[in-house]
């Protein structure tokens, strides 16, 4: 039988990699590959996951160096020579082996104005709102809705490794969603909160997150719409 | 694991209007620059390729530019946009890979902006 020389991370922030045999199957999974190594191999190995067919974003690992859904790659794709390493997320601290701590990466959401703010004066008694499914505005969110948070992007972002302050694609994106969300009403806060060196002005446009993620989002566009967006307002004196 | 939860009213958003404002001036004013350094800076290689394959001198050049109104104002909006540009990119490199994010930074960009302008005109 073919068999895979896989190397996982073991430890926390220091660790080792360690090597495992693992038997070849036919449509292997990378989540496949963890799964069998915990429960055939070492019981003590540490990952994430929940829904196994890309819908939650929890599996999220670095395979072969490359930050990946793991229950979405096939090994075939990413395995040369029948080996792979699979380590834990990275610009994200490790609690243990394969698992990170996601508490700063959400929080920037948060930093970022992530949530919605109802207008002023509008209540949930108000009938919906109605935005047309055409208008550019709906255009623009739609490019960047369906985030999940995997964290794909955020630890594939070089600007997010040297300024550990920067919200990161993840965040942004989300904030240049709700931008666009015309029932909204923070807007003068989110441009400001996404303003300035921790923010969209630190990007550098090298567009890693929008080659890896996993949901074919550009947060790199959505970006530069912030950029755009806070640059009017400033002009404007609305900053 | 405890605070796990996201609580938004324990993670204030205190977005640093100051900080924000003058972050997004910025970043307009190189933007802006860098458009006009596009423009000066081919008018500049243009010109030089044409005094260096017409033999001119550097008296003669001088002769032409000296006294014209159009060349220094030119080299006025030239050295304005580079004083304005360079500093803001080397803050942006302090920053990045120095971790230099005091309030000194600003007064040494600011001194060196200044500098530039003042040697370019100089010079122009």
């Amino acid at each position: 039988m073919d068999m895979l020389q896989v190397s996982v991370w073991r430890g926390a922030a220091s660790g080792e990699y360690r090597s495992y045999e693992v038997p070849r199957q036919e449509s292997q999974s990378v989540l496949d590959v963890v799964t069998y190594i915990q429960r055939s191999i070492d019981p003590t190995l540490s990952y994430r996951f929940a829904c196994r067919v890309g819908m939650c974003g929890a599996c999220a690992m670095t395979v072969n160096g490359v930050a990946r859904w793991t229950c979405r790659t096939h090994v075939a794709k990413v395995a040369k020579n029948n080996t792979l390493q699979i380590g834990p997320l990275a610009n994200l601290p490790v609690i243990k082996d394969l698992v990170t701590d996601m508490r700063e990466f959400f929080d920037k959401w948060a930093r970022a104005r992530g949530q919605f703010a109802s207008g002023s004066g509008t209540t949930r008694k108000d009938g919906f709102a109605r935005v047309a499914a055409d208008s550019p505005e709906r255009v623009a969110a739609n490019a960047g809705i369906e985030c999940i948070g995997c964290g794909v992007c955020y630890a594939s972002c070089d600007v997010v490794s040297w300024n550990p302050d920067y919200l990161g694609p993840a965040a942004l994106n989300r904030a240049w969603t709700l931008v666009n969300d015309v029932r909204d009403g923070a807007r003068a806060e989110r441009l400001a909160a996404v303003a300035g060196d921790a923010g969209c002005h630190a990007c550098h446009t090298h567009l890693s997150c929008s080659e890896r993620c996993p949901k074919n989002i550009a947060p790199t566009a959505s970006i530069a719409g912030l950029k755009r967006a806070v640059a009017l307002a400033a002009w404007k004196g609305e900053l | 694991m405890s605070g796990g939860e996201l609580n938004y009213a324990a993670n204030p958003v205190t977005p640093r209007r100051a900080d924000a404002k003058l972050e997004t001036w910025l970043w307009i004013a190189q933007r802006g620059s860098a458009v006009v350094l596009a423009l000066c800076v081919l008018v500049h290689l243009v010109t030089i390729i044409y005094a260096v394959r017409h033999g001119l001198t550097g008296a003669a050049i001088l002769g032409r530019t000296r006294g014209n109104t159009a060349a220094l104002a030119f080299y006025f909006l030239y050295v304005l946009a580079i004083a304005v540009h360079a500093p803001i990119g080397l803050r942006t490199l302090c920053q990045e890979w120095l971790g230099w994010r005091a309030a000194s930074l600003n007064w040494v960009i600011g001194a060196i902006a200044l500098a530039l302008f003042a040697f370019g005109l100089r010079a122009g």
